[in-house]
């Protein structure tokens, strides 16, 4: 593991929606992310981890570059790639890529997986038709598909399969930073172990880090090499998995690990209440 | 396209209207060669004028000794050209209209749509009217006042789903890998909208046919001699009720042609859905 | 005592395009009174149906074919839609769903949407002074901030959690004495979660309710439940007490779902295989295709549930 980063973060803010109307009342935009600053090391898995309102979401839409930073740097392999519209961020920051939460939703229903894979590489600047046919029938049997599944359309895959051609899709692009929106969310527990040990088999094999957005403490757990716990669009703890879950140091980090339900534990009153740090992301 | 057609077959209605579409087109592209005594479009008979139906006369004839049949044959043509240039061309104004307002909210989509409000308010008759005045009364000032008035339609119809498509998850996606608006509208949202502009394209038609069939019985449309159904409408009137065959056939022709594109559209509502698509 | 809630070998299939779908196969359970009774199962399991099974709002398409739902001594399948909801939705059973967002109205006031709950379901001769004073003091006990004008706000107006406690006090209006709660904690966040599921254990012994809570999370089985009851392709494949059957489980479903656990696994554990689809069962025990311990006899006959003289079950031919 090399040690120069891969990605740095450097207090970074954005401030996100506000309307100025000339008749009645102006809103305020909110500060979602708060001079975040952070760093992501080649070939780690690095959790970011917080609840709805705590601005991980944003985060890492920011970092891919289709929402704008108000202030602060990004700076991708020492370029510095902040300050820029989200068509010209995502063309600069190619080795970011994003991993849709809901698979199925992120295809395109009217166009062939094939279709939708070979776009991908078009848009990339793979210009021959041919070399784009090879690459996607390679890289779909390198997920575990047939080559002729490029044929066939969205509706007539699994949700299983689908999250391996959403996968398929981005790898084509030679990403190096993968941003996982929980991907584990609404899967089943048994099923949950076939996606993060794929998940585990590819980073492995093309040499990936991963930013991987959650609320799953337990998945985190497993997989990440380091945690960064967001609350209120700030980082207020930032260590290695092991430190983190055995000496967490930030309150809210240790209401979050008490909150967590565990098998073992005695039901009802002789628990602590976590001290109420939620509740306050009404509108 | 056989699982649509699959399930189009098991609903009725809208397999009645794609017969009544299908005969009516037909009857339109063959008509010259179909129809009985072609040369009625123009000629006059006095000695056989308004003669009930019979078997050389299926329609009867009108005031002119013309044979009705193969006017309204004939006719086919002129109502359904009409439509479908009106359909075209309200789709060629209203539907990238649509895309740009619906895509990227801002001030250009605000303009646009309220122009759309704005036109939707005009009423078509008193527009065919002000146009005709303007141009002199014939069938192209109807079709352009018709295709003036029906834009908005499809800019709704098309707004409403390029908004909803822009804040989808694969737009999200596409955005993703660098993809361009251009590309990203026209390949990827546009198609994903077909579906209510084809509904919305089949009831415009029979819309249409209605509409042209009113303007020319009000005299703002095709003008004598033209086998029109709406101009027929208008000439039997004085004949009523005692040549009653005179308005009876061109107006069931109106009512038949209509009446398939309506539940033809009505079929298609629920049908055109990407997941029918299969690979071959 | 008999119990509040007994469900007796039920089946429910639905009509499909593709065929009928057997969706419940001899599903059982029962719940004691001041109770929590869990229902375990993963996504496809037939929980849902479960539920509407015993609501009575199932679908159409969705047809009883056997079995018996017995609440407080009757037969809900038997009863007409109107005496159901005249006489034991709302009143006597109350429902918490799972997605507050979507559960309530948008555009009307939370008050209102609360005292029509409470007007066609609170006895006849109640006014609607007592039904807000009612509600009043159960968004107090709920903790909801600001109970004396909460009536007047808005869905959106709330947090996540806060819309839950709402349909919470909705279920709890009409002093039900089963409630019926599905997935009511899946949306929130898990500090979140925890005071929800606090909250309703502290419900349940203070006002002596019995619930019905359907779950997929083991943890959260273990932390408000008293009895638990798995779910496996429509049929229940292991029931008893909370502690034994987290602990000591029988039935090898049970087993490899809790080997998945993180807190019993350090490495990612699934199981393989998929759930059979409903369309096509296959003959014998269902999770025979997936099971480390199947034998040739699993394969031809669907075992029985073996009941135990303590109340639990497991249906399995080793717990023989």
């Amino acid at each position: 593991m090399s040690s120069a980063p891969i990605l740095e973060l450097r207090d970074l803010s954005v401030r996100l929606g506000g309307s100025r109307r000339w008749f009645g009342k102006s809103v305020a935009p909110t500060v979602a992310v708060k001079g975040v600053s952070l760093s992501i090391h080649p070939g780690e898995v690095l959790a970011l981890v917080g609840e709805s309102g705590s601005g991980k979401t944003t985060l890492g839409r920011t970092i891919l570059g289709l929402q704008p930073e108000t202030s602060g740097d990004i700076v991708l392999d020492g370029r510095a790639v902040g300050g820029l519209s989200p068509r010209e961020a995502r063309k600069v920051r190619t080795a970011i890529q994003y991993v849709h939460q809901d698979a199925a939703a992120a295809l395109d229903p009217w166009w062939s997986i094939g279709a939708t894979l070979r776009e991908g590489l078009l848009i990339h600047g793979v210009a021959s038709a041919q070399v784009r046919a090879a690459k996607v029938d390679a890289m779909l049997v390198s997920v575990g598909l047939e080559p002729d599944a490029g044929r066939r359309y969205p509706h007539e895959f699994s949700g299983g399969q689908l999250r391996r051609i959403g996968l398929a899709r981005i790898l084509l692009l030679q990403p190096r930073l993968l941003i996982l929106d929980e991907p584990t969310s609404g899967l089943d527990m048994s099923v949950q172990a076939t996606v993060l040990n794929l998940l585990l088999d590819l980073r492995r094999e093309f040499g990936l880090t991963y930013l991987f957005i959650s609320h799953d403490l337990s998945v985190v757990q497993r997989l990440s090499d380091r945690v960064a716990i967001m609350l209120r669009g700030q980082i207020v703890e930032c260590a290695p998995t092991a430190e983190i879950f055995q000496r967490p140091s930030h309150p809210y980090t240790m209401s979050l690990l008490a909150s967590a339900p565990r098998l073992d534990r005695r039901p009802s009153a002789q628990q602590p209440q976590p001290q109420g740090v939620s509740g306050a992301t009404a509108n | 396209m056989s699982p649509i057609l699959r399930k189009l077959s098991r609903d009725l209605p809208a397999m009645l209207g794609l017969a009544l579409v299908v005969i009516v087109v037909l009857i339109a592209i063959v008509g010259p060669w179909i129809a009985p005594y072609p040369g009625d479009v123009t000629a006059s008979h006095l000695a056989r004028r308004l003669k009930p139906p019979t078997g050389s006369f299926p329609f009867g004839t009108d005031n002119l000794g013309r044979d009705i049949l193969s006017r309204v044959i004939l006719g086919a043509r002129g109502a359904l050209t009409v439509a479908f240039s009106v359909v075209a061309l309200s789709m060629a104004i209203g539907i990238p209209l649509g895309l740009v307002a619906g895509y990227r909210a801002g001030f250009v989509s605000e303009l646009i749509m309220r122009v759309t409000d704005v036109v939707l308010a005009i009423p078509q008759l008193i527009l065919a009217l002000a146009l005709a005045q303007l141009m002199s009364p014939s069938l192209e000032s109807a079709m352009l006042a018709l295709s003036l008035t029906y834009w908005p339609f499809f800019t709704r119809i098309v707004f409403a789903e390029a908004r909803r498509l822009s804040n989808s998850v694969f737009v999200d996606a596409l955005r993703g890998l660098g993809m361009g608006s251009a590309r990203i509208v026209f390949l990827h949202i546009l198609p994903n909208a077909a579906s209510p502009i084809i509904v919305r394209a089949t009831i415009g038609l029979g819309f249409t046919i209605l509409t042209a069939a009113v303007l020319g019985f009000l005299g703002m449309g095709a003008t004598p001699p033209a086998p029109d159904w709406g101009l027929t409408i208008a000439q039997s009137r004085i004949y009523l009720p005692g040549a009653w065959w005179y308005a009876l056939f061109p107006g069931l022709a109106i009512l038949l042609t209509v009446m398939g594109f309506n539940l033809l559209g009505d079929g298609l509502r629920d049908l055109v859905d990407p997941r029918l698509r299969r690979s071959r | 005592m008999i119990p509040v809630l007994s469900v007796r070998g039920l089946k429910v299939s639905f009509h499909t395009d593709q065929g009928r779908a057997t969706v419940l196969d001899d599903v059982s359970l029962t719940l004691e009174r001041g109770r929590v009774l869990g229902v375990v199962g993963e996504s496809g399991c037939g929980k849902s149906t479960l539920i509407r099974t015993i609501l009575g709002i199932l679908p159409d398409a969705a047809r009883v074919e056997a079995g018996a739902v017995v609440f407080e001594g009757e037969n809900l399948l038997v009863f007409s839609e109107q005496e159901l909801n005249q006489r034991v939705r709302g009143s006597r059973i109350g429902f918490i769903p799972q997605d507050p967002l979507l559960s309530l109205n948008p555009v009307f006031k939370v008050g209102s949407q609360l005292l029509e709950i409470m007007r066609d379901h609170a006895p006849p001769g109640t006014k609607r002074r007592d039904h807000i004073k009612r509600l009043i003091e159960l968004l107090r006990r709920l903790q909801v901030p600001d109970p004396d004008t909460a009536l007047e706000r808005y869905p959106h107006q709330f947090s996540g959690g806060q819309r839950q406690r709402l349909l919470i006090a909705a279920a709890l209006a009409c002093s039900p004495g089963l409630v019926i709660a599905d997935e009511p904690t899946t949306a929130l966040d898990v500090t979140t979660q925890h005071e929800i599921l606090l909250l309703l254990r502290e419900l349940v012994d203070e006002f002596d309710i019995s619930l019905l809570f359907v779950t997929h999370d083991l943890g959260v089985v273990a932390e408000v439940c008293d009895t638990v009851c798995v779910i496996y392709a429509g049929q229940t494949v292991e029931a008893g007490l909370v502690g034994a059957v987290l602990q000591t489980p029988t039935h090898p479903y049970t087993q490899a779902l809790l080997a998945c656990h993180p807190e019993r696994s350090t490495h990612f554990v699934g199981i393989p295989g998929n759930v059979p689809s409903t369309l096509r069962m296959p003959p014998g025990c269902r999770f025979a295709p997936r099971c480390g311990y199947v034998e040739p006899v699993c394969s031809m006959a669907l075992p029985e549930s073996l009941q135990a003289t303590s109340g639990a079950s497991v249906r399995c031919i080793r717990a023989a």
